[in-house]
């Protein structure tokens, strides 16, 4: 049924039709109003769960971890300082290997502190060894956190999706939300095989060694390659039992006699879209490809999809401060493992929540057309020539105390 | 055979990787024979969770779930939380360290209280670091050499006290607390039988000497642990929504001097004229302890020589007496 729904509102109503039976928050903007929504929910009666409202992200996160090893199904939302806050658990989680689902409400991370949009936090976490899928709408954003679940608890990976702060949590939008029954059809009832039960009894997280230690993280990392596959399939079935697709590891956009592409994530593609329109009907042959799914890395997909290009630009809202964009380096790396010699040129934009418009989108597709042979390594899109460095103290203008 | 059926669990079972005298093992098997088999345990990092896991191999008997240092009591809410409304839920055991309970982990066992959870900490306190090295922690006592608390030209050990945990525990007003001791064991069985018994938030603080870090014969530890509590320097209280409910009475104090000696890690205290002044210290809190839970006159069913001639499940048993100590 469609709905004007705020974004927030639309993902909880998601994570009700999952049926999780454990819930764990801790507010931090821009997530609250996933977990407030879910808190009512639980009020009403509408949701039967338990709802764990933790004394700190690090205990969220806990909460879930210990849920899920018990065998239920359960979610948490984060952000910013509370993901950073979650990392040293979210590295646990994943490397016990638990199916936990969580979304990441993506903003800027401290300091200097800011509320806004960009995707610092869950990129960060890359090598956190969850899958990680972004989304563009908040239509994605409720069918991913369905397919989120079915991903998990098929590879005991955990899944963690991400959509944009305020330009999707906070922004009212047409979506259509599935009903109970199918989704009940396209998700069956949780079931970990390794589930703390006393009749048969089993430990969890004890030690390891260095005899033993590389082929743990080898087997992790041979899960999250196999995960690919059924990162795909979920996204099939999914368009299959409910008519709509979002892509699978990508979303292209008229790439397929493009000269030029844009590669982005999550809700910049929407303006991104735009701009390529414009662009073409002025007869210029771009296109643009969408990251959905960013961990594991969809090398093969990627290479494919850009290999017929003469000119690649990846425009990102993270930064790896000191080496560049950390999506570009990815996708340099992956182009020339195979082989594909096209030059990549980087562009870190919209931190901060700093608005990445359709003319900001369409200078970078120009910076990228005149670019000599050399890539554009890092530039900033729509940086003030001379950025204050480092972030100026607020000036005290009356002193606490007399001079004594 | 059905497992509550056995004459013993051995939920810690042998071949574990303590060292000789762990106060820890002793206490954790204790304990967790206790609770019989239809519990969950969740072990904050620490000595208890390296000694008994390695690589594939495990001590445990029982279901047994390890994440990281901070966040046990955490992991224990949504182990708990999962059990609700199921048909057989198992009971939910927190077992951490010093560290993971006084330091790291307070903030997560502070939420597990106050949201109510049906859950038992259990804090083994060996009053240091143990696992990295003997380094001080919030539980370390007063003057007690650690590596991160030397004694040196300027400095006679810790120089703060030690935090007074269950004064925070209290403050949470919750259905049971208890403080306990390896070398009272019927004391212990009943304090974690009584905890048993009850639902919701409940904590056991169990004093377990560790001979590596004290610096004390590892056939001592029992003795240093009787003598801890002979002093006053670890009473042994129950509390119930935040009042003192229950006292071990002490049938007769001994010096502080007499526990402090038998310890490598206060022995600087006795080397030089100041370390005088710090064991005056400690007496004087051992003291403050002893008036603070009335220990000398409370009205109680037994006190510490008849706790400690307490026979063992019949079974050749422990008979300690004064002369048996020095």
């Amino acid at each position: 049924m469609k709905r004007q729904i705020e974004g927030s509102q639309a993902v909880a109503e998601a994570v009700r039709l999952c049926r999780p039976q454990v819930i764990a928050a801790y507010p931090i903007t821009p997530q609250t109003h996933i977990v407030e929504r879910l808190a009512q929910m639980v009020a009403d009666g509408d949701l039967v769960a338990e709802y764990v409202s933790t004394e700190s992200e690090l205990a969220a996160a806990s909460v879930v971890l210990g849920a899920v090893a018990a065998g239920a199904r359960a979610y948490t939302a984060s952000a910013s300082q509370g993901l950073l806050l979650m990392t040293e658990v979210l590295f646990n989680i994943a490397g016990l290997r638990l199916p936990v689902v969580m979304t990441c409400a993506n903003r800027a991370v401290g300091a200097p502190i800011n509320i806004f949009n960009d995707q610092q936090d869950s990129l960060s976490l890359r090598d956190a060894g969850w899958i990680q899928l972004y989304v563009e709408s908040n239509q994605e954003a409720v069918d991913t956190l369905i397919q989120a679940y079915r991903i998990a608890e098929a590879c005991e990976l955990p899944v963690m999706v991400c959509m944009d702060g305020f330009y999707l949590t906070h922004t009212v939008e047409s979506v259509d939300l599935p009903d109970q029954a199918q989704v009940d059809a396209y998700l069956p009832p949780m079931h970990f095989a390794r589930t703390l039960d006393p009749a048969a009894p089993s430990t969890l997280g004890g030690g390891s060694e260095p005899d033993n230690y590389l082929e743990y993280r080898q087997a992790h990392h041979r899960a999250l390659e196999r995960a690919l596959v059924e990162i795909e399939t979920a996204a099939m079935s999914f368009a299959d039992l409910f008519g709509r697709a979002h892509g699978a590891l990508l979303d292209s956009y008229c790439t397929e006699d493009a000269e030029r592409i844009l590669v982005t994530v999550g809700s910049a593609m929407g303006a991104v879209r735009d701009v390529v329109d414009a662009l073409r009907a002025r007869g210029e042959r771009v296109g643009a490809l969408r990251l959905r799914c960013l961990r594991p890395f969809p090398t093969a997909a990627l290479v494919q999809a850009l290999q017929g290009a003469r000119r690649v630009a990846v425009l990102e809202k993270a930064i790896s401060v000191g080496l560049g964009g950390i999506i570009v380096t990815e996708v340099r790396a992956a182009l020339h493992h195979a082989g594909v010699r096209v030059p990549v040129d980087g562009f870190v934009g919209g931190l901060g929540g700093r608005d990445l418009t359709p003319d900001s989108i369409a200078a970078v597709f120009a910076a990228s057309a005149a670019a000599g042979a050399a890539p554009i390594d890092c530039c900033f899109v729509d940086a003030a020539e001379d950025p204050p460095s480092p972030p100026p103290a607020s000036p005290v203008k009356e002193p606490l105390h007399g001079p004594s | 055979m059905d497992r509550r059926d056995a004459f013993r669990l051995n939920a810690l079972t042998s071949g574990h990787r303590a060292c000789s005298g762990c106060g820890q093992a002793m206490a954790a098997r204790m304990v967790t024979d206790l609770l019989g088999p239809d519990v969950i345990i969740v072990n904050a990092t620490g000595c208890l969770q390296v000694f008994t896991t390695h690589n594939a191999q495990s001590a445990w008997q029982v279901p047994w779930l390890h994440s990281v240092f901070a966040n046990a009591a955490a992991v224990a809410a949504g182990v708990e939380a999962a059990q609700r409304g199921r048909e057989r839920p198992a009971r939910v055991v927190v077992q951490a360290g010093d560290g993971g309970t006084f330091d790291i982990g307070l903030q997560c066992l502070s939420g597990l209280i106050e949201r109510g959870h049906d859950a038992l900490f259990i804090c083994y306190d060996n009053e240091a670091y143990m696992n990295t090295g003997v380094q001080r922690s919030g539980s370390t006592p007063h003057a007690a050499r650690t590596t991160t608390s030397p004694p040196g030209r300027l400095s006679e050990g810790k120089s703060q006290l030690k935090k007074d945990l269950l004064a925070i525990i209290a403050a949470h007003h919750m259905p049971y607390a208890a403080t306990a001791s390896v070398a009272f064991f019927p004391d212990l069985k009943a304090k974690v039988e009584k905890a048993m018994s009850l639902s919701g938030p409940r904590f056991l603080h169990i004093f377990s000497p560790c001979p590596l870090g004290w610096d004390h014969e590892a056939a001592a530890s029992v003795q240093v642990a009787r003598l801890a509590v002979e002093t006053g320097l670890f009473p042994l209280v129950e509390l119930e929504y935040g009042a003192v409910t229950g006292v071990m009475r002490l049938a007769q104090p001994r010096p502080v001097e007499e526990y402090l000696r038998l310890q490598g890690r206060f022995k600087h205290l006795f080397r030089e004229p100041r370390g005088a002044e710090e064991v005056r210290h400690l007496q004087a809190l051992a003291d403050a302890n002893i008036r603070r839970y009335g220990l000398r006159d409370a009205p109680t069913t037994w006190d510490t020589d008849e706790a400690g001639r307490v026979q063992r499940g019949g079974r050749g048993g422990y008979v300690t007496t004064p002369e048996h100590l020095s």
